[in-house]
């Protein structure tokens, strides 16, 4: 009677689930190719998405200009790229501080319950019923357009789905018996929370947090055209399209618009199949 | 002296739970002691106050409830008086003796194990938070008491998860986090009633053997008189929040005095007993917790009842050394008596 050494196989299960998923493994793949242009865009591109060439401006696509270029000659396809590495960068971080925060909140509500709930699940709701693009374009007019700052406006104000979710979770966890177990074993009330509770509901806060993500592009896109995003100087794909609000652009400069649109598009459709995937994957319920 | 013979002195303790705007007294003024190194059987009905009981010993009651009265002395190895019952509920104090000193089984192994976590790190959770050991040093320990619990491949089953255990092995992995910082007192509140017989068998013989290798006073609630007369040294019987007997297994077995404990003897068959002898049933169900009694609360359901037991409340009669019962027929003979 030998028990051979078996890595559990939980975690492979999970991943074979989300392989047989076509368009999970379609997101992916293109979520991989998206990001790896973006890192590797001083390979594919010798321009400098910043360089301004009077020399050269709005001129069509072309093989040297892959993309064209736009009205003060900076080639379309190297800002593409370059602002890809903004726009994911800002989509992730947000999402990840959002989800922090939220699921730290949704802890703390969940655990502790009585007057700490109420009143964290008050400010929630009073997040969750103002209009997020509004609530956004007021607090950058407050605090000045830069990165930082909208990375801290969408965190503090996108923390509210994941904490109704967590929260929810750990009403239903604390309720375990090996809770109890743990507090029959001297372990303190915060490492209950953090340690025993949280890894349980992280399978909904992966999942939340992808789908965050092309959220936050897609509000970062939203913000930045209407000039209340982050600095003209930053090439976000949201900051690209800024340059094509006037009508004659839009019909001249076709590809200043079409380019990052597509590239918005692209992105948020594959994190979506694949954040959808990984929801299906994680669900225990679903076989 | 007495902190010399005793571990755990428990003195009319009186636990209430505020349910609506009702307050039920689930524990009435229980007093038991548990002696050093020896096991303590708390038998009785569901809903009678035994887990109750061993909540308010660990200060694990849920939010509506409280300790109302009476106290709890813990005696410490060295000899210090620790009274539980005056110390905040998640207080450090108490949380330093909850898994050190006193540490606890529960009933349900299947989910008293955190799913997300290996066993081994679990262990060694409960080791590093009592005591400063390296992690090897810490693992050998674990790997070596899982040995000793009778768990095969203890280095192999160190690093799997919750699931990948049987309920026996739960239990015995439950055993293994109670007892991995040699606790002076272990507290099992019913380990056994979630597992099949023979599996009930091996771990009762394996708390009694870690409380003989390792000198740990034990307190075992059960309802189950068969494991009581295996395992017990003493023995508490409950009834609606209140011991109705106690006394050492012997003078239980061989002589119980309160009805309730005789026909509580009555109802369960005993391994080895007369093949003869019928099983009877108790008349009548545990009254509702809330009930207000003016007389003794076994009454309505006692072959022996006396129109003055719906009257007044008996009294604890000391019938013999270390032998008591709180019942009107003996106390009239006491008296008469003496």
């Amino acid at each position: 009677m030998t028990v051979q050494k078996k890595k559990t196989s939980l975690a492979k299960r999970n991943w074979q689930k989300f392989i047989r998923n076509r368009m999970a493994v379609v997101g992916m793949i293109g979520l991989f190719i998206i990001i790896a242009a973006c890192l590797a865009a001083p390979l594919l591109t010798p321009y400098d998405p910043t360089f301004i060439n009077p020399g050269i401006r709005a001129l069509s696509p072309s093989s040297e200009h892959l993309l064209g270029t736009d009205r003060l000659g900076r080639d379309i396809f190297a800002r593409i790229l370059y602002g890809g590495r903004w726009s994911i960068m800002i989509g992730v971080v947000a999402a990840m501080g959002a989800n922090l925060l939220g699921a730290a909140l949704g802890c703390i509500s969940g655990y502790y319950g009585g007057k700490v709930d109420s009143v964290l699940v008050s400010i929630q709701e009073m997040l969750s019923i103002f209009p997020g693009t509004l609530i956004n374009m007021l607090c950058i007019g407050f605090m000045g357009k830069s990165v930082r700052n909208l990375l801290l406006i969408f965190t503090f104000t996108g923390w509210p789905g994941v904490m109704r979710i967590v929260r929810g979770r750990i009403l239903s966890l604390k309720q375990e018996p090996y809770v109890e177990s743990c507090r029959a074993n001297g372990i303190g009330g915060t490492s209950i929370m953090f340690h025993h509770l949280l890894p349980n509901t992280l399978g909904p806060i992966i999942v939340n947090s992808t789908m965050n993500v092309a959220g936050y592009i897609l509000s970062e896109a939203a913000l930045s055209y209407l000039g209340l995003g982050v600095p003209d100087n930053v090439p976000t794909w949201g900051n690209i399209i800024n340059a094509a609000k006037r009508l004659d652009i839009v019909q001249t400069l076709p590809m200043l618009w079409i380019a990052p649109a597509a590239a918005i598009c692209l992105f948020v459709l594959s994190i979506n199949f694949f954040g959808d995937g990984l929801r299906d994957a994680l669900d225990p319920s679903s076989k | 002296m007495q902190e010399k013979e005793y571990i755990l002195r428990v003195q009319d303790l009186k636990t209430d739970f505020k349910v609506g705007r009702k307050t039920v007294h689930a524990v009435n003024g229980v007093t038991f002691d548990v002696r050093r190194g020896k096991t303590l059987c708390i038998v009785g009905e569901s809903g009678c106050g035994k887990s109750v009981t061993a909540h308010s010993i660990m200060q694990l009651l849920p939010p509506n409830g409280m300790i109302a009265g009476g106290s709890i002395d813990y005696y410490t190895p060295s000899g210090a008086c620790e009274t539980l019952s005056d110390y905040k509920r998640n207080g450090s104090r108490i949380r330093a003796i909850r898994g050190k000193e006193i540490s606890m089984i529960f009933q349900d192994p299947m989910s008293t194990l955190n799913p997300v976590y290996t066993v081994g790190s679990q262990i060694m959770e409960m080791l590093k938070k009592h005591e400063k050991v390296d992690r090897a040093e810490g693992k050998a320990r674990i790997i070596r008491l899982l040995g000793e619990l009778g768990i095969p491949n203890p280095e192999i089953r160190y690093d799997q998860y919750p699931h990948e255990f049987s309920g026996g092995m739960k239990q015995r992995i439950m055993i293994a986090i109670a007892m991995i910082c040699n606790p002076t007192l272990l507290i099992a509140d019913e380990p056994t009633t979630a597992l099949d017989v023979t599996i009930q068998a091996q771990i009762l013989d394996l708390i009694r053997r870690m409380q003989k290798n390792y000198g740990t006073s034990v307190i075992l609630i059960t309802h189950n008189m068969g494991i009581v007369v295996e395992v017990a040294d003493d023995v508490a019987v409950m009834y609606m929040g209140r011991v109705v007997e106690f006394g050492s297994v012997e003078q239980i077995f061989a002589n119980p005095m309160h009805p309730y404990t005789k026909a509580l003897m009555k109802s369960v068959p005993v391994l080895g007993m007369n093949k003869d002898r019928e099983l009877t049933v108790i008349e009548g169900t545990t009254p509702d917790a809330s009930t207000v009694f003016t007389g003794c609360e076994f009454a309505e359901r006692c072959e022996s009842a006396r129109p003055e037991c719906f009257q007044r409340f008996p009294k604890d009669t000391v019938v013999e050394a270390g032998h008591r019962v709180r019942c009107l027929l003996y106390e009239e003979g006491g008296k008469s008596n003496g």
